[in-house]
């Protein structure tokens, strides 16, 4: 039996950029409601939100693009 | 300092990272049957992958840490590295060299000399090679373990055995697929994971005219912010080092040697599915290469400017009462990224450490398998033998380096070790290379004598300044004292010498007929690559853009 296609390499930076941008915004939301007592500096813009917000969107989309092309 | 302590996301995204690169390796085992896949993943990747691979290689702890350590000792003429020192080098290899490269079908560098010269020079050059690997990958673990040990307070032992292992794991599984796929991994994790320093640093400072006004209040006579306009007068820069040696010392031989003969990024090249894609590999490349001071030396600046700030509170690590420049982007880290973003920046430093540990042990079991073992010790040796031995220098590869991290961990400045690295090994070889690869009449002979002269020259000025058998200023014709200066003199000197022994040997002994360089000898082979599409779509169109980016990035910062 011939082995399965190997999947491209995009696929697997979408998947771990979309993964990870989602665990950031969603640590980002946690913070949001529970403040930690020692803040970072410019805390008050809320990097992880935002960041991982940006993450989602081109690591998800490379993913879907890809997810997409292999079927 | 005290350990910063990760969080359970930091963690947490930590070990997914972990995880993922391991599960590629697993995965990617079913796709890696023959040697020609371990060793170079097939030769079936598109021009984008094998460019980004072809990039991260390079960016290891040495574009991290090492870079911006040095933007903060040394101020933006660290820049030049990512510019004069890449993209001249990057553009020649795509439109002049790689065509010989790929076309001869070689597994390495030192397997170009073979066919160009003769066994002996390989083999000279495969030794030589493997031990540049070996220490460079030294580097790499001893900056993981900086990392490890200022965030989680972890031991330094532990830290280097952990990291090791994790990277013999993956690149004995799959060779060189596995270390491409998490070398690109790394590329776009090092982007999200560090471009936000230096987004956060502007906007704490203001602006990045505030942040260059800062730093030229605090230091009127040496200039830290500029890349030309202060190189006439060594006096005046913060390296320290007059034009001439930039030119000469980093932007040519320093640069080439790297860039076009160092077995470690072309081997990513030579992974190409065909020639335009081999030679478009570097021309990708070189447009991100361009990029990379937005991170790197925009955070060390910024670095900078805050310890000069006594109300910002910012302050380097110290280590045995020495500033450890290294620290700067750990700290900056530390600085901005609230719980989960510290998880991501530390991945990120972890998987460019990873990634260039990986790449230099995968480089390393290639020359050590095809130049030396099969070359010299079992040239009988069949295919599924040699994937073995490929697997086993692997392992053998990773703990050869953990010997020289602790060598490592003795210099004040990660990048000026792996300066004098490279004078010693890729400059002489540099000559070699460009007097083979265009001058026919240059002998076998001339090449092994005029490597053995650059590289035993280069070893003995460094030596010499070292345990002061003579002064700095011979090397470097300049009165005041710099590594990074006497690293790019050096490396000119060992050059020249090589080129100057290997043409006055060739003079003198045996050439090989014409008939036999057909192929490896520009001037003796027909070139028509890429004759047949469109100019836009030639190597050489993007490859003019590129330059052009170069030339006006030069003087937007002079």
């Amino acid at each position: 039996m011939a082995a399965k296609e190997m999947k491209p390499i995009w696929y697997f930076v979408g998947l771990i950029v979309l993964v990870i941008g989602g665990l950031v915004m969603v640590s980002g939301i946690y913070i949001l409601f529970n403040p930690p007592v020692v803040k970072t500096v410019l805390a008050e813009t809320h990097p992880n939100i935002w960041w991982g917000g940006i993450m989602m969107l081109f690591g998800g989309g490379m993913f879907l693009k890809m997810r997409k092309q292999s079927r | 300092m005290e350990a910063i302590g990760l969080t359970l996301i930091d963690w947490i995204i930590i070990v997914i990272y972990f995880g993922f690169v391991l599960g590629i390796g697993l995965y990617l085992r079913r796709y890696t049957k023959s040697q020609e896949d371990f060793f170079l993943a097939g030769r079936k990747n598109s021009a984008w992958v094998a460019g980004l691979a072809f990039l991260s290689a390079n960016l290891g702890a040495l574009e991290l840490l090492g870079m911006t350590g040095n933007t903060f000792k040394y101020g933006m003429y660290v820049a030049h590295f990512y510019w004069i020192g890449a993209i001249p080098a990057m553009l020649f290899l795509g439109i002049y060299m790689m065509p010989f490269y790929y076309s001869s079908k070689i597994n390495s560098i030192p397997g170009y000399l073979k066919l160009r010269f003769d066994e002996k020079t390989r083999v000279l050059n495969g030794i030589a090679f493997a031990v540049m690997t070996l220490l460079v990958s030294g580097i790499n673990l001893y900056a993981m373990a900086l990392v490890l040990h200022t965030f989680l307070g972890w031991n330094w032992d532990y830290s280097m055995w952990a990291s090791a292992i994790t990277v013999a794991g993956y690149v004995t599984l799959s060779g060189l697929l596995s270390a491409i796929f998490t070398e690109i991994i790394q590329f776009f994790l090092i982007w999200f994971g560090l471009f936000l320093v230096s987004i956060l640093g502007i906007i704490e400072i203001g602006s990045v005219s505030e942040m260059m006004a800062r730093i030229n209040t605090y230091s009127a006579q040496v200039s830290f912010t500029t890349l030309w306009s202060t190189s006439s007068n060594p006096m005046e820069n913060g390296m320290f080092i007059h034009w001439g040696g930039i030119v000469l010392g980093l932007g040519f031989v320093l640069s080439f040697g790297y860039w076009t003969t160092d077995f470690l990024v072309v081997q990513r090249a030579f992974s190409a599915k065909n020639l335009r894609s081999a030679r478009m590999t570097p021309i990708i490349a070189s447009f991100f290469k361009m990029a990379l001071p937005f991170i790197v030396i925009v955070a060390g600046l910024i670095a900078i400017a805050l310890s000069i700030d006594p109300k910002s509170g910012f302050k380097l690590l110290q280590d045995g009462g020495q500033a450890n420049y290294d620290s700067a982007l750990p700290l900056l880290i530390a600085r901005y990224y609230p719980p989960g973003l510290v998880g991501l920046g530390v991945t990120a430093l972890l998987a460019g450490f990873m990634a260039g540990q990986a790449g230099n042990v995968s480089a390393f079991n290639t020359v050590w398998t095809y130049d030396i073992y099969k070359s010299v010790l079992n040239k009988k040796a069949s295919d599924a033998h040699l994937l073995w031995m490929g697997k086993i220098s692997t392992i053998v590869g990773v703990i050869l380096s953990l010997v020289t991290a602790y060598w490592a961990k003795g210099f004040p400045s990660i990048m000026d070790y792996m300066q004098a690295i490279f004078s010693w090994v890729n400059a002489p070889l540099f000559a070699t290379m460009l007097l083979g690869m265009f001058i026919w009449w240059i002998t076998p002979n001339g090449a092994f004598w005029g490597l053995v002269a650059g590289m035993t020259s280069s070893i003995l000025m460094y030596l010499g300044v070292k345990f002061h058998w003579f002064a700095e200023s011979i090397i470097t014709m300049s009165s005041v004292q710099s590594d990074m200066a006497a690293n790019f003199w050096r490396a000119w000197w060992a050059w020249l010498i090589c080129a100057a022994v290997t043409v006055l040997v060739s003079l003198f002994t045996k050439k090989r007929p014409k008939e036999e360089l057909v192929g490896l000898v520009k001037g003796l082979t027909k070139e028509k690559h890429d004759q047949d599409i469109p100019f836009i779509k030639r190597p050489e169109f993007y490859a003019i853009i590129s330059l052009i980016v170069f030339i006006l990035l030069n003087i937007w910062f002079w």
